[in-house]
């Protein structure tokens, strides 16, 4: 990876649980003002909080340049839905959508919805590059030209270009086409977390972003080199793949701290390696292991949102703006954009010789 | 108080699906951009409406094997775009229509639930059902439900859901629940708190005995499709009768059948508009096409500006899918065979005559009357107005009849409270912990 290679930044905006949509959009306002490339919002069936979809639509028309990805759980979800659901956060979003994509392993979970026991992860995440997969289909079912509105013929489409996905899948079968049209993105940005485990797989074959939790740039670098070689095996350029860090962060309140640094974390740390210090450490750091070529970004937790993203953005963020290391304002206006991933070409088009 | 200053509720239905949607129309715009559903949700609270309304499709229309290429295709998933328009409307109640055959009671409450807190007390459900296996090749539950099942389902669907909007406690403890019946058979714990309504308004449309007992039983807004006077009446008469049973009051289910309408500056002017959008809705492709969901035959090789067919209906067929069947097809056939030969109508000038009729005619002041003398008459306790173009054919509803009705005393001029409840006059459901 060239030292110039662009940097992205991402953050996210759950904490404890909230329901005032006032204080998702502040958030995701402020993440903006940082110009970041996308915000995430975690989701689970198994602990407090509202729809994350939901919310981040709500964000929507309230933000303008920033890429918003909720979870989205495949395991007793739908698939049809998950793919109709953020097909249209793209809609209302005008193309900043994404979907961090997440499994639920719990019997509790599973108790919810009472229509199967709980999986083990491996099955699960297959079953999600399953949900992935139709998810890709289904966006592709509409070609972009698919509408007409021929007034000499009477028709509003040209049914030749709507396709049928006929998916047949261990778990679940999907006929298609979808009563989506294609979201502006092509393809809304699908992001998985590949630290390890059964998910690294699912993240190499069908993520558009992928998160890593490492301790060291030398993790970091090896999981990306990992991700990128196993994404090219299912025929993938590796250079469509960026890898972010994942890093939960406690800023503290100093803008150095005596010892920053990463630290094994605490449970609730789930979201990544554990970063303490100050805003200026976190670009510190953030400035060493882009520049080393360990990852193309990072994806920040902060554990205090309300107190640390400020920081993030104010603190960290601004400094490596000034050092031309981070942009300072959004060229383009897609998440996609942001990301430096071109517009995917539709499958179904290829087949028929129109691309 | 006399019956002439009965408060009446309105709602805007977001275009359809349909040939009521004129899409050759130059105004007509994109059926799926986010700008369309906020002009039309905009407008609607402009107009102080109490709720925004959007249908579903879980598959698209098939019509002889292929997709159903005439009318306008494509729409959003409907909670999503909803939770959007929160951020652009303050009081406009949002209301999805959401099948409950294709999703689980856990995590469709969760997303009303979600959609309640976001819109700070907006959200209805619509609740449908659907028992086909033609839309169930989407699912992962497939298949075919048996059309006995479908309310009961439905029915078990809604109180779950109701179980769950109660779990939390109001002063914001949760608990956890436990459900056992036919359909569900779930435990655990609800994700969110109770929402600023209590229970999301549930709005229901079936016209069955079954329908309308599940309505009397269940919901808050029946949405039927009974827009002529006297129908209307004898459904509200009907529904209404039914409520007693269930301990409920007259007041506490609302009315609101389906209708479009037409203006013009004249009656004259706005009867000659209606005939226009009528032909404009029935090009001679979908007068075929109407003919063939009749028929339920490929009757392609018909001239549509030519006499009806000599053969009969094939009352089995399966030549469309993924759209609801009104009526005996021989009967409707034999009535209009009736009105072609009585009139001399071609094919195309006898489906524009039979179904595409708008409910209400005339200048603002004509159409403000006939509005308040159907709700006077207990046909109606309000109307979802389904306009025929995207996303503008609300525009001179707003503007020039609204203020009529509110001169009138019958619509109100300004919201009364936050939530799409205070806007209907119904009561926060009692919290059953």
């Amino acid at each position: 990876m060239p030292a110039t290679a662009p940097l992205h930044l991402a953050a996210e905006i759950g904490g404890p649980p909230r329901y005032d949509p006032g204080h998702y959009t502040g958030l995701a306002r402020l993440a903006e003002h940082g110009a970041l490339d996308f915000v995430t919002l975690g989701d689970s069936f198994a602990r407090p909080g509202p729809d994350a979809l939901a919310v981040l639509s709500r964000v929507a028309p309230a933000t303008g340049r920033i890429g918003l990805v909720p979870t989205v759980t495949t395991t007793h979800t739908e698939p049809f839905h998950v793919a109709s659901a953020v097909a249209t956060l793209d809609w209302v979003s005008r193309g900043r959508a994404g979907w961090y994509v997440d499994v639920s392993t719990t019997g509790a979970e599973a108790r919810l919805f009472g229509r199967r026991p709980a999986a083990p992860a491996g099955e699960l995440w297959r079953e999600a590059g399953d949900s992935a997969e139709v998810s890709a289909r289904l966006w592709d079912s509409w070609e972009d030209d698919a509408e007409i509105r021929d007034v000499a013929t009477g028709r509003f489409v040209d049914r030749d270009k709507l396709h049928y996905i006929d998916f047949e899948g261990a778990d679940f079968s999907v006929r298609g086409p979808a009563i989506v049209p294609r979201p502006p993105q092509g393809h809304p940005v699908t992001v998985v977390d590949g630290t390890g485990g059964p998910a690294r797989e699912t993240a190499a074959r069908h993520a558009d972003v992928v998160l890593v939790r490492a301790t060291t740039p030398e993790q970091a670098a090896a999981a990306r080199t990992d991700l990128r070689r196993r994404a090219a095996a299912y025929g993938r350029d590796p250079d469509t793949l960026r890898v972010l860090v994942a890093l939960t962060v406690d800023l503290g309140d100093a803008e150095t701290a005596p010892e920053p640094g990463l630290e094994s974390g605490p449970p609730l740390a789930a979201g990544g390696s554990y970063y303490r210090g100050g805003p200026v450490d976190l670009a510190e750091l953030i400035t060493r292991w882009h520049r080393g070529g360990a990852a193309d970004g990072f994806h920040l937790t902060p554990i205090s949102p309300g107190r640390d993203l400020e920081r993030i953005v104010n603190g960290t963020v601004a400094l490596l703006q000034h050092r031309s290391l981070f942009r300072t304002f959004y060229p383009g206006g897609t998440l996609r954009e942001h990301l430096g991933l071109a517009r995917p070409a539709n499958r179904y088009a290829l087949e028929g010789g129109r691309a | 108080m006399s019956t002439a200053t009965r408060q009446m509720h309105l709602a805007a239905h977001f275009p359809g699906v349909n040939n009521t949607t004129v899409w050759a129309d130059p105004r007509s715009g994109s059926q799926i951009d986010f700008s369309s559903f906020e002009h039309l949700a905009r407008t609607a609270e402009r107009g102080r409406f109490d709720f925004f309304f959007l249908a579903e499709g879980l598959r698209l229309r098939e019509h002889n094997g292929r997709i159903h290429d005439l009318d306008v295709l494509g729409r959003p998933e409907s909670l999503t775009v909803l939770a959007a328009l929160a951020a652009v409307t303050d009081r406009l109640g949002l209301a999805a229509t959401v099948n409950a055959t294709f999703n689980e009671p856990y995590e469709l409450a969760r997303r009303l639930a979600t959609l309640d807190h976001l819109s700070e007390g907006r959200a209805a459900w619509n609740v449908v059902t659907s028992f086909d296996a033609f839309t169930g090749e989407n699912f992962r539950r497939g298949g075919y439900l048996d059309r006995a099942d479908r309310y009961t389902r439905a029915a078990e669907f809604v109180a779950t859901a109701r179980e769950l909007w109660d779990t939390w406690t109001p002063d914001g403890t949760p608990r956890p629940f436990a459900h056992r019946g036919q359909h569900f058979a779930i435990e655990g714990e609800f994700t969110v708190p109770r929402s600023p309504q209590g229970h999301p308004v549930v709005i229901q449309a079936g016209d069955s005995p079954d329908g309308r007992e599940f309505a009397a039983s269940t919901a808050d807004i029946v949405f039927t499709r009974h827009g002529t006077l006297e129908s209307g009446r004898a459904f509200y008469a009907d529904v209404k009768a039914r409520l007693a049973k269930y301990g409920r009051e007259p007041d506490q289910l609302k009315i609101m059948p389906g209708v479009t309408f037409v203006l013009g500056d004249s009656d004259a002017e706005a009867q000659e508009r209606a005939a226009e959008i009528r032909r404009r809705q029935v090009s001679p492709q979908n007068a075929l096409l109407a003919l063939e969901q009749v028929w339920g035959r490929d009757l392609s090789a018909y001239d549509p500006d030519g006499p009806l067919p000599d053969i009969d209906p094939d009352p089995g067929s399966s030549l469309v899918q993924g759209r609801v069947r009104h009526g005996d097809p021989l009967a409707v056939a034999a009535r209009w065979r009736a009105l072609s030969e009585e009139k001399g109508l071609s094919i195309r000038q006898t489906v524009i005559e039979t179904t595409g009729r708008q409910s209400f005619i005339g200048s603002p002041r004509t159409v403000a009357e006939q509005l308040t003398e159907f709700v006077a008459a207990d046909a109606a306790d309000g109307f979802i107005l389904v306009p025929h173009l995207t996303p503008g054919g609300l525009d001179d509803f707003v503007d020039r009849v609204v203020p009529l009705l509110q001169e009138r005393g019958v619509f109100r001029s300004e919201y009364g409270g936050p939530t799409l409840r205070s806007h209907l006059g119904l009561a926060e459901p009692v919290w059953k912990g």
